[in-house]
Order: structure tokens, then C-alpha cells, then sequence
């Protein structure tokens, strides 16, 4: 089971990291990803697979700070 | 004036080149009455203020000037006065400085004293109240090595609590060992800032090594020592630019090492004991008209103590008693007192085995300069620190 | 103001030095905003994006402005660099203000924590700006480990109380090498002026300005008062007369020759 920005995911076993932002209508180029707290470049989405356990924050710019 | 090979160089450090410049491009014409009027207005000091401080132009100034250090002085201070004296302990010396009493070329008694010697001085100058003492030595490697001087810090440590040394610069390794050997701080003149002048007054000798001897201060600082001390023999070349570059050497030195106890004092050329070398133009007055007034000695006394308000201020023994007691009160929070600066001398029968540095134009006793102190308000404090 | 007198920050030359949040008003304001403030650098902050989200903050901001992400949300310095690194990745650039806070009361910033996280992410390349409670250790420690300003409050933030740290945010000013730049508390464009005259680098502010009545109007009347500020510090603040001298006994008469 796949934990994404705190909720558990389903069925996510085996996908690349691309496949499941694909599936979860992520814009990517608005988005950063850290998969298990260490931040994955863009250009590694695809070639990322997601294993059990694994804890994904997908985050965003926004107005604050 | 190249290192000898056995004198550290600090080449990470950029302090000795950010002094020379600055002091190369103090202009102290540039400053008017306005300037001074400004700083004196501002609750900071910086460069710029000091600058100005040190110019003709704060000469009319100098009672207000006078006023606010002596507001800064008890801010920091309150009416403590430190008390100290120095014992040298042996006046042997490789170097034939233009301007000493001690300069080899000098034919004067030469003594050290031994263990037993040095611990019945110690005794004495304990006896008499004293909780700090500043050792001295001239430059002589042989005769007073570091061992030597080891040794006398040991001793010193047993009868007080705080011991500086006024000895021949050494590498940081031995300014470690001397601080394990109970060292707490270092003392070195750089006589003057004026690299040219200062091959002219160093004909020869290891003292001859201008960089070697500026850098020393931030040697003693990486060697763990707590505090050192500043200044230049004022008369020696353009006193104005002499005093700033010692105000700016301690203040970077102070901004690199906050936690260093940073002290000034300002020696002013003066006769020498045995006046073989009197006829020589930069020890007369009338001659070298370098050499301060008492007004411009006052000057720098007072802009040291604004540009640094919490540093140590000495005032020597080389000046009257009226004018130490006045600037005592007044920005110098620091006098040494049962002054001898013969090889020891501190004994009962007051007499030294080695002829003196300098003459001395103050020499009372600590009893004296104590009371003399209490009815000027001030309070003498022997030590306010404490090892634990 | 002449053109010499820019900001530097991580080697890049600003001539305006008021730093604009981005918080707590609407985004459609955020445009005027920069404008009215002539600011070129504003604070954003990292937060986890919902799916489907198409809103993106950067098309509310002019080209040119540079980003300055916050770690606002760290509590300690491994979540603040964590937050930097996801910045970056988000294309914010290398600029970073870092915010470790875990007290949620005054929101008062962990000054330790600041100095770890600085230091890892100034070895990464991060232009890192630290914000700091004013402790004239801390900002030594933050100097020596790589940071590119100080960032001290001046109150707590959002209290709009102003300078209540003046004293040691002159020390700061006073003693360490680097920009100092006001943040948090700042709460009227006085505050902000008299800052200004004190020296300080550049201020940030944003409570004061997104709960204005008129946003974009007080984010023009902050930038006068900061350029006033500025210039009035650089042309040398005249005297203030406040202690007399007693001229009845001179301290120098004792002078002989």
C-alpha cells in the first residue's frame, strides 16, 4: 500500500511514479515529488517504481511564507 | 624583513593587509569640526568615527570628547581601576632597537633571574596586594627561552590570578604551551605601523620581521589565549596614523574573535635610562616633532576608549602621576603600580640586578596609587576573574 | 536614489529593498501588489497540491520577480531542507528563506535549528536567507555557515507591533557583515522607514499590507517609506541634542605642555 499526501492508495504497486500521478490528474509541471522524504527530480518520474511501504508528498507552490 | 624559517606564517589570515591599507588611506586632514561633532552625537563608534576622533580637528573637542568617554567608561566599568605590575625578568636581548634601553648595543647590566630569584620577586609584589602580573622579557632565545618563560608562568600562576606576558613573539604552538604553563594574555607593541620607518628603528635581529611581529596577537588568539594587548610607541613616526592602525588592528582582531579580551596601551616615547642614545633625533623632543603632547596623548587615550568601549586601557609609568591619575578617572581603566623596570628589584632592599627599560616618572607604591584612587572616587580591584 | 546603492543578495544586485509576502490576501492582488510595491523579490510558500489542480501562483506574478519559497511548516532543519530541496525542484530557483518554527503560539522561529538547516542547504548552493530570532550568536554562526543575509524579527509575526527588537537588530547591524533584513512585525510604513534609517538592508513585510483596506495602496505606501528610509541613512541622520555638558569643572585641565 502506497500512502500519497496521507491517504492510502490502492492498486499502486508496480507503477512508476509517472503512471501514478498520471492516474491522479497531477499536473506535472506544477508539482514536486518527494517519494520516502527524499525529493525525486522530474526527469526520474518515470524510471521511479513504487514499492509497499512507500510514502509519496507531491507538493505545490502557493501564495504564504 | 623576510621570515626566518622557523617563524609562522598565517596565510589564511588578512587582517595584517586590511590594517596597513586602512591606515595607508587615513587621510586625517580630510576631517572637519563637523565630523567630530557627529560622532560625538551617535551612541556607536565606527571606523569612520574613529577616523575623525583621531584628527587635528577634534583637538577643540577634546573636553567634550573626554566627557563621553568617561560616561563610556562607567557604563562599562563603573569606578573599577585594575591594578597590576610588571616584573621583567631578565633583560637580555638579540635585537638593537634604534629606540630601547634594552637594545644590545646598549651597555647596561645584563641579568635574568633564576627560579629562586623570580619566586622571591613574585613574593614580594604578592605581598603588596597585587593579583596580576605581566612578565617581561627582551628578545633573547637563548638566555630566555621558552622553557624559561614557561617556567616563570607556573610560578606566577601560584601567587596570582592573572598573568600576562610582554615577551618575543612566538608561533601559535608556543603561545599554547605558555597558556598550559598558566598564561592568560599577550602583550605586543608593534612599536609602529610604518613598515619603512620600523626597518630603520630594527636594524637587525628577529624583531627586524615586521609581519612576523604584527601577526602575533592572532597567533596568541589561536594559541587559547583569553586576551591581548595593543599599541604602538607613539612618537616613533606620524602618531595619528600609528594610533589608528593599532585601534583598527584591535578592532578587526576583536570582530574575528569575539570572544577575545582586547586591551590598548599607549606608550610615549620618553628618555632612555643610560643616555648614550640621547643625541639621536628621534628621542629628542625638540627634533622629532612626532612625539605627542600630553593634549594628543590624551587624544588617543580617549578615541581608544570610544572606538572599543569594553576594552583594557593602560596608561604607563612613563607619564607623570598627574596625568595618570586624571585620565585614570577619566578613560584608562587599567595601572600598574610598585613600578620597577630594572630585572627584578621588587625585594625589600629595592634593588634590581639589571638596569631598566625606561625611566620611570611614576613610582609609587600600590598602597599610594590605591588611596590616591579611593579619594578620587575611583575603586581599585585587584582581579575580578575567576578560573573554575 | 543613485544606482550604485543595490542590494546584493547571493551575488545578484536588487534596486528595491522591500521584499513582499505573498500570504493571507487574495492572489488576484498579488500582481498589483509587487507592482504598487516596485518589490522584485516575493515569499512563497511549499504546500501539498491537491489532484486536479490546475491553479498556479507563479501566473499571478510578473516575469522577472525573483521567487523566494519559505520552509514555512518545519519544524525542526530536516523538514526545512526537505521543503528547499521540493522548492527548488519546483523550479523556484536557488533563492530560500528558511522558517523553522515549533512553537504555534508566537510562532517565534527555532533559532538552532536554523543555523543546522542553513548549513546544509548553503553547502548545497542555496542562496539561503535565515529567519531569526535577533541573538548576536546565532547570527555569527549563520554567518560562518554560509548564509547570504539575516533575516531578525522585528516583532512576532503578524503582530504588527513594529520594532520591538530595535536594540538588537542594531547590534546586528552593527557587528555582522551581511544584509540585514527586517521580517515579521513590521506593521505601518513608519516602522518600516525607521528601520530603513537604522541601516538595515531591506524589509520584509506582509500582514501589513494584506490586511490593508486598500492593498495595492499600502503596498505604494511602503515603498516610499522604505526608500525614504534609505536615503535619509544614507545622507547621515543629523544630531539629536541630549545631554548637556557641564561646563562648571573640565575634565582637562590637568594637561601640562
Amino acid at each position: 500500500m502506497i500512502t500519497l499526501n496521507g491517504r492510502a492508495v490502492d492498486d499502486a504497486n508496480g507503477l512508476s511514479l509517472a503512471e501514478l500521478l498520471a492516474r491522479e490528474n497531477y499536473v506535472i509541471s506544477i508539482i514536486a515529488v518527494a517519494c520516502n522524504q527524499e525529493v525525486v527530480p522530474r526527469a526520474k518520474y518515470n524510471c521511479t517504481q513504487l514499492a509497499d511501504g512507500d510514502v509519496i508528498d507531491v507538493v505545490r507552490m502557493v501564495a504564504g511564507g | 624583513m623576510a621570515y626566518l624559517p622557523d617563524m609562522e606564517m598565517l596565510n589564511d589570515s588578512a587582517i595584517m593587509e586590511e590594517v596597513i591599507a586602512r591606515m595607508n588611506a587615513y587621510d586625517y586632514h580630510r576631517y572637519s569640526a563637523d565630523d567630530v561633532r557627529s560622532t560625538l552625537h551617535k551612541d556607536n563608534c565606527t571606523p569612520r568615527d574613529f577616523s575623525a576622533l583621531l584628527s587635528p580637528a577634534a583637538m577643540p573637542f577634546l573636553e567634550e570628547i573626554a566627557c563621553k568617554a568617561r560616561a563610556e567608561t562607567r557604563k562599562h566599568f563603573g569606578n573599577s581601576i585594575y591594578l597590576f605590575t610588571p616584573l621583567y625578568l631578565a633583560n637580555f636581548c638579540e635585537n638593537s632597537c634604534v629606540y630601547c634601553g634594552f637594545s644590545r648595543r646598549q651597555k647596561i647590566r645584563r641579568a635574568q633571574l633564576n627560579a629562586e630569584e623570580m619566586e622571591k620577586e613574585m613574593q614580594a609584589i604578592a605581598y603588596e596586594g597585587l593579583e596580576e602580573i605581566l612578565l617581561l622579557t627582551g628578545e633573547s632565545r637563548k638566555m630566555s627561552d621558552l622553557q624559561y618563560i614557561g617556567e616563570a608562568c607556573a610560578i606566577a600562576r601560584r601567587y596570582f590570578k592573572m598573568v600576562g606576558l610582554e615577551v618575543y613573539p612566538v608561533n601559535t604552538q608556543d603561545y599554547a604551551y605558555l597558556r598550559a604553563c598558566g598564561a592568560d594574555y599577550v602583550t605586543v607593541f608593534q612599536e609602529t605601523y610604518n613598515s619603512t620607518t620600523y626597518e630603520t628603528l630594527h636594524p637587525d635581529g628577529r624583531k627586524r620581521v615586521f609581519p612576523y611581529r604584527m601577526n602575533a596577537q592572532e597567533r596568541a588568539l589561536r594559541g587559547g589565549m583569553r586576551g591581548v594587548a595593543f599599541g604602538a610607541l607613539l612618537g616613533l613616526d606620524d602618531f595619528r596614523k600609528d594610533a589608528f592602525a593599532t585601534g583598527m588592528h584591535a578592532w578587526l582582531l576583536q570582530r574575528k574573535y569575539p570572544q577575545a579580551e582586547i586591551s590598548f596601551s599607549c606608550p610615549r616615547l620618553r628618555p632612555l635610562v643610560n643616555d648614550s642614545n640621547s643625541d639621536l633625533p628621534i628621542l629628542n623632543g625638540k627634533t622629532n616633532n612626532f612625539i605627542p603632547q600630553e593634549a594628543e596623548l590624551l587624544q588617543v587615550i580617549l578615541a581608544y576608549r570610544l572606538l572599543m568601549p569594553f576594552a583594557g586601557i593602560t596608561v604607563s609609568t612613563r607619564e607623570r602621576a598627574g596625568f595618570r591619575d586624571h585620565v585614570t578617572g577619566i578613560a584608562a581603566n587599567k595601572v600598574s603600580a610598585g613600578v620597577r623596570t630594572g630585572v627584578g628589584g621588587h625585594q625589600e632592599s629595592r634593588e634590581d640586578i639589571g638596569d631598566g627599560q625606561f625611566e620611570i616618572a611614576d613610582s609609587r607604591s600600590v598602597h599610594e596609587v590605591c588611596s590616591t584612587m579611593k579619594e578620587r572616587g575611583l575603586q581599585p580591584v585587584m582581579n575580578d576573574y575567576v578560573y573554575v | 536614489m543613485s544606482s550604485n546603492d543595490s542590494l546584493i543578495l547571493g551575488g545578484r544586485a536588487f534596486s528595491s529593498r522591500f521584499i513582499l509576502g505573498s500570504g493571507k490576501y487574495s492572489v488576484d492582488l498579488i500582481r498589483s501588489a509587487i507592482e504598487c510595491a516596485g518589490a522584485q523579490i516575493i515569499t512563497l510558500a511549499v504546500r501539498r497540491a491537491n489532484t486536479n489542480t490546475t491553479e498556479n501562483i507563479l501566473t499571478h506574478i510578473p516575469e522577472g520577480i525573483t521567487l523566494l519559497p519559505n520552509t514555512s511548516g518545519a519544524r525542526n532543519a530536516e523538514e526545512a531542507v526537505r521543503i528547499a530541496r521540493l522548492a527548488r525542484e519546483l523550479g523556484c530557483g536557488d533563492f530560500v528563506k528558511i522558517e523553522v518554527i515549533r512553537d504555534t503560539k508566537y510562532l517565534l522561529p527555532d533559532n538552532a535549528e536554523t543555523v543546522k538547516a542553513t548549513e546544509i542547504l548553503a553547502r548545497e548552493g542555496f542562496i539561503v536567507m535565515p529567519y531569526m530570532y535577533p541573538d548576536l550568536n546565532t547570527a555569527r554562526d549563520l554567518a560562518n555557515a554560509g548564509a547570504a543575509a539575516i533575516m531578525p524579527l522585528g516583532a512576532p509575526i503578524g503582530s504588527n507591533k513594529g520594532l520591538c527588537t530595535r536594540d538588537f537588530i542594531q547590534i546586528l547591524i552593527d557587528e555582522i557583515d551581511l544584509p540585514i533584513i527586517v521580517d515579521a512585525g513590521i506593521g505601518r510604513p513608519s516602522q518600516a522607514c525607521e528601520a530603513m534609517e537604522m541601516g538595515v538592508a531591506a524589509i520584509m513585510a506582509n500582514t501589513a499590507i494584506a490586511t490593508a483596506r486598500d492593498i495595492p495602496a499600502m503596498a505604494s505606501a511602503f515603498k516610499k517609506a522604505i526608500e525614504a528610509g534609505r536615503i535619509a541613512y544614507l545622507s547621515g541622520l543629523g544630531r539629536v541634542l541630549d545631554k548637556g555638558a557641564d561646563a562648571s569643572s573640565p575634565l582637562t585641565g590637568f594637561l601640562s605642555n
